[in-house]
């Protein structure tokens, strides 16, 4: 086996040593009626060569080469190739928690500086290392302001991204976290009216997502008026990260919960990403996950440590904020080296063409079919609502190498005839332009009485 | 080691003090020695309840975290602010760097706890294994 | 320094600032293509929504990223460079060609919300590394959602709380010996238990009588690590399975040590009800720092009703679908479908190894593990004499009598090549020095690490001083970690 280093001769020696006759010896502690007696099926060991048509033929089968208009909590953003350059250095791949601080500067300051970056992007005062990702650190975000108000239920924004919202209550399950819904109005953002009456002297904090699951921008102000006149915290969820490029970050807000995946790391059918938790100096000891602090060492030398794990289940175990044990350095990483890529005045420029394809995108929709919530602000995401199946809309740009808007049935069913279409800098107008003609064919062929044509209705 | 006389102590080394009904705790020197570096300590808020017996807040060094146990039942009139900006100050004198003043519900608990002479009788059988 | 190591030699790195310090305006490392569409007006589109200023943000330039990206890689151990002896981590090689296959465009670009249609690539990696894991383990069901090895204890405990509750009572509390990891109680406590502790006997084994004696009724799940964090397989298992179950109660193992039983010895053949694995361990996903990991969870049939949803389903017309509808389900515990690439890297791996490749890999980590006991006995002290397995515990009995902790040995070793061993845990041991080479050492560094150890272990009677002042060979030593505890930098801020 080609990644062991032993020699049949190095195993003799080392069992010679040892002063066992044979390597079944050593596995004697395990009871006899328990050891296999055959090979695991399991497909036969593999050429590298092999393992790597293996994968082509998965990733062919993969949507190789169709663009797409899907959002939805997983942005396709262009990633500079010198992110994987760096991160491809054994030393942050095969590095493991910087647990030993002097043969760990390298990865301790990244998260200095991914931290410090966060807490620029949001205005929050501190951010953690990095979390499982954006559905999870809503959860924990959630918890944190149960601990830090004494108060037990959550006030959960309709808007905030279906699959979040499932974990939410997974997570609240065997918690005692009553969890109510606010709903949203015609305009895509929250009835502040309902919201202000389903707050109550029990309600530990209000979640939302900002730009929310439908892309509109919610007005956080207000939110967070309504929330702490009542005693409860705010909590934002951030899934666009490259929104804060242009768009006012929630600084009303106690906790923002983040996934950074569109900082630079690829889709990857749904991970890894990188959610992350930012929040007020205030309230960082119940904050949950790893913290990265600057101190100096004994020559007087600037230098990072992990901090505060006090706060950490290896230590506090069932009393400990979190059992969370990693964060997702390698993500945050990442994310790091796209954040400083771009920068300052970079991130500005992208968020404004996401803006701009989406404004655009809109706009061409809205000749043929209904855009919904037009009269709050948005950025990279709409819903288009229209009288044919998006599916089967989807099923003709499919034939394009498309792949449509998201379907919203399955989440919304109150909206009909509705899909969650996303533009970033990487849609082109040709792609907007084909699909804009689809839905409008539909759109022709539904007012005529008839079926357009469509191969198959995938799903 | 110097454990003042007109103090009371409990097993889990918290020190008081009393005045007719108003006490003051902290930690013995014992315990922040065990502990070392103190980087933090919660205490809680003035007019809550505490309980003999009963955990009242923590105390933390970089990679521990200790409980605080309330030597006898009452109602907190005070918390040292000062601990929340330098919590070394009980590294350096744990018997001067008190932790919370109480009014007490019934002083005579404090006959169940132990005496200086006692403490440190205790404290040397605690060392010993 | 007369002991001074074969291994490690000085070499200059570089001296790097934060990147904040490097910025200046104007500089920049990116381009946008020109845009295909109308420019818009922000003010006019975002109103007060729209942002104007992003604060300190760095500005520098391409190379510069290179550069302090790469010092800074270059102040990290890794295992690249050698041996990284952490117990309970199973720090061996990450195969480079999973880096490589999972970069391939059609995965590393393919959304989760893409139609299932042009998504049987993905779900044919999902039913494969699905397939292997439940061979493996000798389980019936998994699910690959959970992100992470702690996040793989959550899922499972839902789960049982889950079964236990369709059966009309929850129950109360979860059983855990004191040699667990910190995980256990933290996550028993997320999902409503109480946590009663197990003690070990003196062979370093769960007490089998005092856990007959503690289980009852109210026992949802006894939480075992199997081997333990001690590196001893739990000889009693059947008799565990045996107590656990005539109570009703389950038996969750903790698969953080499943690089001692692959291919030799299946869970799922010795009695455990769910388990979770780490891909990140036993499955050569590299730790990155610190994550991702991913932690799937494997369950025996009674329990696969409850399993997190979506589940993987073979259609009749032999193409695969998510299936959402399981009434049974605890539900989500992340968005999508888990943490994908590492699934991409984990299967690749079993097919680099194969059936044969995975046994001999256990014999050899198992192999090691003995070798490095048996150089180090005597020399270190070993509190438990029971055979061990991929890992072993010494303490630093020997050398507290110097003056010198466990920590400060690791600190030493720092200096001789070496990524410390796991420190001070598991907590049944005072001092503890816990040490799994896994299959990825030759003789040859093994043999340099046993040499190292000896030496510190003579540094301590002649020089305790100076093993108690290491490391000196790094470019930072012995942080002052109590400061930064006590008045915490969280982040940098430019000097006003």
């Amino acid at each position: 086996m080609r990644y062991l280093p032993k020699s049949p001769a190095d195993r003799e020696a080392l069992l010679k040593a040892i002063g066992a006759r044979s390597i079944d010896d050593l596995f004697a502690p395990i009871p006899a009626e328990y050891r296999l007696q055959r090979d695991l099926k399991v497909p036969r060991q593999m050429a590298e060569s092999e393992i790597v048509d293996w994968y082509r033929e998965r990733s062919r089968e993969n949507g190789d080469g169709y663009a797409t208009f899907l959002g939805a909590g997983a942005y396709y953003h262009y990633r500079p190739v010198i992110i994987d350059s760096l991160i491809s250095r054994g030393e942050f791949l095969t590095a493991y928690t910087p647990y030993q601080a002097e043969i760990s500067q390298g990865t301790l300051q990244s998260i200095f500086e991914f931290q410090t970056m966060i807490c620029e992007l949001t205005g929050m005062e501190v951010a953690n290392a990095s979390m499982y990702d954006g559905s999870t650190a809503a959860a924990e975000a959630v918890m944190m302001a149960v601990r830090l108000t004494g108060r037990r239920s959550v006030v959960i924004a309709h808007s905030l991204h279906p699959e979040y919202r499932e974990v939410l209550a997974t997570y609240a399950w065997h918690q005692g976290m009553p969890l109510s819904a606010a709903p949203f109005t015609s305009t895509g953002r929250i009835d502040l009216k309902a919201l202000e009456e389903s707050i109550n002297s029990d309600t530990a904090c209000v979640l939302i997502q900002s730009p929310n699951f439908f892309g509109t921008i919610e007005d956080v102000a207000a939110i967070a008026d309504i929330a702490h006149k009542r005693g409860a915290l705010l909590v934002v969820s951030i899934a666009e990260a490259v929104s804060l490029g242009i768009i006012e970050p929630p600084r009303q807000a106690d906790i923002i919960a983040m996934e950074a995946q569109s900082f630079g790391v690829p889709l990857g059918f749904g991970g890894p990403y990188c959610g992350v938790i930012a929040t007020r100096e205030q309230f960082v000891r119940q904050m949950p996950g790893r913290l990265v602090g600057q101190t100096t060492d004994k020559t007087g030398k600037r230098g990072f440590v992990l901090t505060l794990a006090t706060r950490e289940q290896h230590i506090r175990r069932e009393k400990a904020t979190s059992n969370i044990c990693t964060n997702q350095a390698l993500v945050a990483l990442m994310a790091n080296i796209f954040m400083t890529i771009y920068g300052k005045v970079g991130l500005r420029e992208l968020a404004k063409q996401n803006l701009a394809k989406a404004a655009y995108a809109a706009q061409q929709f809205g000749k043929h079919a209904k855009v919904l919530f037009p009269s709050a602000p948005r950025f990279n995401e709409f819903v288009v609502q229209t009288s044919e199946d998006p599916y089967a809309v989807n099923a003709r740009l499919l034939g394009h190498k498309i792949v449509g808007g998201l379907p919203l049935k399955k989440f919304y069913p109150e909206l009909g005839n509705a899909a969650l279409w996303c533009c970033t800098e990487m849609t082109t107008r040709t792609s907007i332009d084909t699909a804009v003609a689809m839905v409008a064919e539909g759109e022709r062929s539904v007012r005529a009485g008839k079926e357009p044509e469509t191969q198959g209705v995938a799903r | 080691m110097p454990y003042p006389t007109d103090f009371r102590y409990t097993k889990e080394h918290e020190w008081i003090k009393t005045d007719g009904k108003n006490a003051t705790v902290g930690i013995t020197v014992y315990a922040q020695e065990s502990l070392g570096d103190i980087v933090f300590v919660e205490l809680p808020k003035v007019g809550s309840e505490i309980t003999a017996g009963k955990t009242f807040g923590t105390v933390e060094s970089v990679k521990a975290v200790s409980d605080l146990y309330a030597p006898a039942s009452g109602t907190v009139t005070e918390i040292n602010g000062e601990l929340a900006t330098a919590p070394e100050k009980i590294n350096k004198d744990a018997h001067s760097a008190w932790m919370i003043k109480v009014t007490l519900k019934n002083p005579a608990e404090l006959n169940s706890l132990l005496s200086a002479a006692d403490y440190e009788k205790f404290i040397a059988e605690e060392a010993g294994h | 320094m007369k002991h001074m190591t074969r291994k490690a030699t000085r070499h200059v790195n570089q001296n790097e600032g934060l990147i904040f310090e490097k910025s200046s305006a104007g500089k920049a490392a990116w381009k946008l293509p020109p845009l295909d569409v109308p420019e818009v007006d922000t003010a006019k589109l975002l109103g007060a929504a729209e942002r104007k200023d992003l604060g300190n943000m760095p500005e520098v330039s391409e190379i510069e990223i290179i550069r302090h990206f790469t010092r800074l890689s270059t102040w990290n151990y890794a295992i690249d460079l050698g041996m990284y002896p952490l117990g309970s981590c199973t720090m061996k090689y990450n195969p480079r060609v999973n880096e490589v296959v999972a970069r391939l465009d059609g995965l590393a670009n393919g959304h989760p919300y893409q139609p299932e249609k042009i998504s049987q690539g993905a779900l044919r990696i999902l039913k494969t590394l699905s397939d292997c894991l439940i061979e493996i383990t000798g389980m019936d069901a998994i699910t690959l959602q959970p992100a992470a090895g702690a996040h793989g204890e959550l899922t499972g405990l839902l789960i049982v709380r889950a079964y236990h509750q369709a059966k009309g009572n929850p129950r109360k509390k979860v059983l855990i010996p004191d040699s667990a990891h910190g995980t256990n109680p933290a996550t028993a406590a997320m999902v409503g238990y109480s946590v009663e502790n197990l003690k070990s006997n003196p062979k370093g084994m769960v007490d089998v009588a005092a856990l007959a004696a503690q289980m009852d009724e109210d026992v949802a799940a006894l939480m075992l690590t199997n081997p333990n964090t001690l590196g001893v397989f739990e000889q009693e298992i059947n008799k565990i399975a045996e107590i656990m179950h005539a109570k009703g109660g389950l038996l969750y193992m903790d698969g953080a040590n499943m690089n001692a039983l692959v291919g030799k010895v299946r869970p799922g053949d010795f009695g455990v009800d769910v388990m979770h694995l780490n891909l990140h361990k036993t499955f050569s996903t590299p730790h990155g720092g610190g994550g991702p990991g991913s932690g799937p969870v494997a369950v025996k049939q009674t329990l696969e009703p409850f399993l997190p949803k979506p589940v993987v389903i073979t259609k009749p017309d032999g193409t695969l679908a998510f299936e959402y509808n399981r009434p049974m389900s605890v539900g989500r515990v992340r968005a999508f479908y888990g943490n994908f690439g590492m699934f991409v890297r984990a299967l690749a791996y079993i097919l680099a190894n194969g059936p044969d490749g995975l046994r001999q890999t256990t014999e050899d980590a198992v192999l090691n593990t003995n070798y490095i006991r048996k150089g180090l006995d005597g020399i270190y002290d070993l509190p438990y004499s029971t055979p061990t397995m991929h890992e072993v515990v010494f303490s630093d009995k020997l050398q507290q009598k110097k003056g010198v902790k466990t920590g400060d040995i690791a600190k030493r070793l720092i200096d001789y090549g070496f990524h410390p061993y796991t420190v001070s845990f598991p907590l049944i041991v005072h001092g503890a020095l816990m040490i799994e080479p896994t299959e990825s050492e030759s003789k040859e560094e093994m043999d340099l690490f046993i040499e190292a150890m000896k030496s510190i272990a003579e540094e301590v009677q002649e020089d305790p001083q100076m093993v108690l002042d290491a490391p000196h060979s790094t470019r930072v030593s012995r942080l002052d970690e109590v400061a930064a505890a006590r008045k915490p930098v969280l982040r940098w801020k430019p000097a006003s």
